[in-house]
């Protein structure tokens, strides 16, 4: 099972030594090889699963239950500016 | 547009659902609240939480799709968008991909060449990410109440082929949703958003085109214009014989142009996958049906009923329907015993002016509909005249006040007094001798001058029936 370990890496946002992106390939290499054998069953007639659990359906009523943990999770944010979590500069366009 | 190419338009508009609660969790979905007060593990994607999907917005999203005509999915799934970046605190958003909640509708839009269908390809459900802001500041921030909104997202076939469908489509589209009453509509609040995809073709041509998406769009006029301006682009790109991009672009409505936006190295790769933390779900035929059952009165039939229990013509029932509450107002107009014809003339050809011109809506106006109605039944009786009704009304909205007491106030009462008329109608005759003259002569035109002046001369209060018979028993 051939695959781009870059570009897994990039859109994963990580960066990889050549050592590590090695060892990963293999890795991944092995898991895709095992999961591989699924592909040897006929599901010609078989609908797709989506989900594991039997049950579908399951809703919760239009109700508001506000949590106020904005202050505990902001203590824990990498940086924060008053009430915002503050992140690196994101700039979109020109 | 050059006459050698056409273009071709699809939009994408996400829609927020009116709902309390977010669409997975039970935070708060209202808009200008603190910023991230209304979050909670579920919306900031921490460790452990579990999304439940929200009853009332399914069934929002259903209706939507119901009155946009489109087949409700028996069975459906959400799915696992996959992207980083800094709005969205689980990586991913939790949206629909291969089996959405509906799909094949269409929209019939009013354009003054006649009626087009623009086909719905599908409208599905999703959350809403953060928001960003950067301005005057080193990095960015980020808010994250938006996170969790539910929306609905709407997407047209590639059917549009100029700006002004593009448009017409929008208002159409905003009305049904208006009319169904699951989204405010508001595209200042963001609550509802557009973005487009623009090619251009040679006439004739089946194939499609290189597609540019366009975003950033902030107003339904933000959006003819910028597809004006990308279509211009893109033909004078085509006629130079260079290449036109697959892109995203920004409108900068300041510059009113499109500019590239700066493309990320790694192709856009969302890598989908059903999303693990919510179970399927199946609709039955009888629950669609409860719910079409459920739906209100659509534009569509709104604008028939006007024409056939109202008299209305097409196109003034179709002013009237485009914004629900005009409707109603209308409505409450007629039956506060103004005629129908004359209530929707005086909304449409002044009172909508009006209130453009003073930059308001008629959602905040000082007026009511009893009022216009009284305003109507004023001229109807002939206690003013059709010009003094303009004044009468521009001083309700200043106002308030009832359009009787303008009228005392200011001595409006329509004068039907032929004697003060004919001294009008003398005045005029002796300071106009050359109109006298030529209606004399034969020429009509100068008759309607007279008895404009004579309107003038009494400060438009003259009955103008009665300053026609006088002035033609003068001049006789
Ligand atoms: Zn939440």
């Amino acid at each position: 099972m051939k695959m781009d370990i870059d570009r897994i890496a990039a859109l994963a946002r990580i960066k990889l030594k050549a050592e590590e992106k090695e060892k990963l390939a293999a890795d991944l290499g092995n898991i895709l090889s095992y999961v591989e054998k699924l592909s040897s069953l006929d599901t010609e007639n078989v609908p797709p699963t989506s989900h594991v659990l039997a049950i579908e359906n399951v809703f919760r009523k239009d109700v508001q239950t506000p949590q106020r943990i904005i202050e505990e999770v902001l203590a824990k944010a990498p940086e924060r500016e008053g009430d915002f979590f503050k992140v690196p500069k994101v700039v979109e366009g020109s | 547009m050059s006459a050698e190419y056409e273009s071709v338009i699809g939009l994408e508009v996400h829609v927020q659902l009116k709902t309390k609660s977010k669409l997975f969790c039970g935070c708060p979905a209202e808009f200008g609240a603190e910023p991230n007060s209304n979050t909670c593990p579920v919306c900031l994607g921490l460790p452990g939480s579990l999304p439940v999907l929200n009853e009332q917005a399914f069934l929002y999203g259903i209706q939507i799709a119901l009155a946009l005509n489109c087949r409700v999915a028996g069975r459906l799934k959400f799915d696992r968008k996959n992207y980083f970046y800094p709005d969205l605190p689980k990586a991913y958003q939790i949206s629909q991909y291969d089996q959405p909640l509906s799909s094949g509708g269409h929209l019939l839009v009013e354009m003054k060449e006649g009626q087009k269908k623009i086909g719905i390809t599908r409208a599905h459900m999703e959350e809403d990410a953060g928001k960003l802001l950067h301005e005057g500041r080193a990095g960015s921030v980020v808010d994250y109440n938006r996170a969790g909104v539910p929306l609905m997202e709407i997407v047209s076939e590639p059917d549009i082929r100029t700006p002004d469908e593009a448009y017409a489509y929008l208002t159409a589209l905003k009305a049904v949703l208006q009319y169904v009453g699951v989204s405010d509509c508001d595209m200042e609040k963001g609550s509802l958003r557009c973005d487009a995809n623009v090619s251009i073709r040679p006439k004739g041509e089946t194939r499609l085109g290189t597609k540019v998406e366009i975003k950033n769009l902030n107003s339904f006029s933000a959006v003819k214009r910028a597809l004006q301006y990308e279509i211009a682009r893109q033909i004078d790109a085509a006629e130079k014989g260079e290449t036109i991009f697959q892109e995203t672009r920004l409108w900068n409505d300041e510059r009113a142009l499109t500019l590239t936006m700066r493309s990320k190295e790694e192709a856009h790769d969302y890598r989908y996958f059903p999303e693990p933390d919510l179970v399927p779900f199946t609709v039955s035929s009888d629950w669609v049906e409860d719910l079409r059952e459920d739906l209100p009165e659509l534009p569509a039939a709104r604008k028939e009923r006007f024409v056939k229990d109202y008299g209305l013509s097409e196109y003034d029932a179709s002013v009237l329907i485009q914004d629900k509450d005009l409707g109603n107002f209308f409505e409450e107009c007629v039956t506060a015993g103004a005629p129908p014809k004359r209530a929707s003339n005086l909304i449409q050809s002044e009172l909508l002016g009006m209130l453009y011109e003073r930059g308001e809506t008629f959602h905040a106006m000082k007026t009511t509909a009893a009022g216009i109605a009284g305003l109507i039944r004023l001229v109807e009786n002939g206690t003013i005249s059709g010009r003094s009704a303009k004044d009468v009304l521009a001083d309700m909205l200043e106002t308030a006040k009832p359009a009787e007491d303008i009228v005392r106030e200011k001595g409006l009462t329509q004068v039907s007094d032929e004697t003060v008329i004919a001294e009008a109608a003398k005045k005029v005759i002796a300071a106009n001798p050359k109109p006298v003259e030529d209606y004399k002569n034969g020429k009509e035109k100068s008759f309607a001058f007279l008895v404009g002046q004579v309107m003038r001369e009494t400060k438009g209060k003259a009955n103008p029936a009665l300053a026609n018979k006088v002035l033609k028993e003068l001049l006789g």
